[in-house]
């Protein structure tokens, strides 16, 4: 049955730590952890970016996604280590020059937040949902973002958020292909 | 929600990976997606002393198809399955199962070796895995097995895996001809698992009747397994609406039902036989 082996071979007061290189937002952070911390703690406590938000820590909520090497994954269901060399993308790295991502724009105007708690966590997946497929349906949108908690908006808002997003993506893809 | 300390290390081929699960034995474990494995650390379910991290192994993230079989590799994500188009043309139950696993995040990490090693009573392939006489390829310090999906899972997060060794590879027979196969689940809202998964898949011969069939069902049992009594009831028939809703009758015949908060061992039962027919009606369909 489960393996259950609740010693450990390092007595108290003599942590190991491990190195780790991880580039968040274009910007190195070089730390010495603890393998078991994660990878949320990480972003949070030593890169100091506390827009990464801590829901459940129960793999279940969303409220901590973000990208790491193009993939949307749940930061507390990782170790930092296992990141280690990866290239992050948190809610800090998404306004672009002092200009709100679309996504971000379009939660504010299509009022897809309230408390704001699951919204940094459900833009990095909507992120990962429109870098996939540009014209989502209601129905995709809502699939796509299963892995996301609100507890405040009843999602409407939040997927006309994503709606109005990809539009204006799309329509920024055209106007720098010349279209 | 904090584990326990454990030192980290990171196999860079599968053949290191070997050695050091042999150097560390049972105070280590590998560590692929982390999806199951993670969550029970933090809740000291399990508490290795010894982390090998293998997740970085992209030479075990693959699909292939040879010589009339699907080949998948052990570290292959949730994502890349569902998103294959390899694997939706030769095993469309098993792209589904995939994208019916948890959610977009969970997809992006998990991987087929971590869950069939896994063996949840609920995971999603092992359904599939069985529907489709797959095989499950490790390698260990005696070298490579091939056990039959039947034989991999033996109980409850018990599996026929040996210490030492590693799920390297899945392989699925292809199915030519007029065949079709499909998956559906009953999932519990919350975590997204199976209380039900059923998959079929269905050979038909020239005639339409039913040259070969397989129903594998999850998420009702201790293990998964297959709805042999279904199957027998079914073969050489022509397929009809009557036929498929009595001969999943007996779907679930003599199995001990799961029973807990998510659902009674009667309505896991009831399931079953209703989700066994319809994957079976899907999969007909498909067979065309
Ligand atoms: C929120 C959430 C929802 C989920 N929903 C579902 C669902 O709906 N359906 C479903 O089927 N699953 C679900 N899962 C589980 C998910 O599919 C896991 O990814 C999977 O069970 C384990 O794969 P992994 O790569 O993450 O393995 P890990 O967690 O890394 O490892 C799991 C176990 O397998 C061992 N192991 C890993 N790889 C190998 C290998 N190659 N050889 C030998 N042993 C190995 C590890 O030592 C460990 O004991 C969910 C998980 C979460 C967090
Ligand atoms: S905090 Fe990570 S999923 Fe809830
Ligand atoms: S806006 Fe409050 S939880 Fe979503």
């Amino acid at each position: 049955m489960l393996p259950v082996s609740l010693q450990t071979s390092f007595p108290k007061g003599m942590l190991m730590t491990q190195r780790v290189r991880i580039t968040i937002n274009g910007k190195l952070f070089e730390s010495d952890v603890e393998p078991r911390l994660l990878l949320t703690d990480f972003i949070r406590g030593v890169a100091g970016l506390t827009g990464t938000h801590v829901g459940c820590e129960t793999s279940i909520c969303g409220a901590c996604t973000i990208l790491a090497n193009g993939l949307a994954v749940k930061s507390c269901t990782m170790f930092a280590v296992q990141a280690d060399g990866s290239d992050l993308v948190t809610i800090e790295g998404m306004a672009k020059d002092g200009q709100l991502h679309p996504l971000q724009q379009s939660f504010w105007e299509e009022h897809g937040l309230q408390c704001g708690y699951c919204t940094t966590g459900m833009i990095m997946c909507a992120h990962q949902l429109l870098a996939r497929n540009a014209t989502p349906t209601e129905a995709e949108i809502r699939d796509g973002l299963t892995g996301n908690l609100c507890r405040c908006t009843g999602y409407q808002n939040i997927v006309k958020a994503v709606q109005s997003a990809s539009g204006k993506m799309r329509q920024t893809q055209n106007v720098a292909a010349g279209d | 929600m904090i584990a326990q300390h454990f030192e980290y290390t990171v196999a860079t081929s599968l053949g290191e990976a070997v050695s050091l699960l042999q150097k560390y034995g049972d105070r280590a474990k590998l560590l692929a997606g982390g999806h199951s494995l993670v969550p029970m650390m933090k809740l000291r379910l399990a508490s290795p002393e010894v982390l090998i991290d293998i997740g970085r192994l992209s030479e075990l993230s693959y699909v292939m198809e040879e010589n009339g079989a699907l080949r998948i590799g052990a570290l292959t994500t949730h994502h890349s399955i569902e998103s294959s188009e390899v694997v939706g043309r030769g095993c469309r139950s098993l792209a589904e199962a995939a994208g019916e696993i948890g959610d977009i995040q969970v997809r992006n990490k998990g991987t087929i070796g971590g869950s069939v090693a896994h063996a949840d009573p609920a995971a999603d392939y092992p359904a599939t895995l069985l529907a489709f006489d797959a095989t499950i390829v490790t390698l260990g310090p005696r070298g490579e097995r091939s056990i039959h999906a039947s034989d991999f899972f033996v109980d409850m997060l018990t599996t026929a895996l040996e210490p030492g060794e590693i799920v390297r590879e899945i392989r699925i027979p292809v199915h030519s001809g007029r065949s079709g196969s499909a998956y559906l689940k009953f999932a519990q809202k919350a975590s997204g698992f199976a209380i039900c998964g059923v998959s079929a898949v269905v050979d038909l011969d020239g005639a339409g009747a039913i040259s070969k069939v397989a129903v594998g069902i999850t998420g009702v049992g201790n293990k998964a397994f297959r709805g042999a009594g279904t199957e027998t009831a079914l073969r050489g028939q022509q397929p009809s609406p009557g036929l498929l809703r009595s001969a999943c009758e007996k779907a679930a015949a003599g199995v001990v039902a799961l029973d807990d908060i998510h659902a009674s061992a009667g309505y896991r039962l009831d399931l079953a036989r209703i989700y066994a027919r319809r994957a079976l009606e899907k999969a007909v369909e498909r067979a065309g």
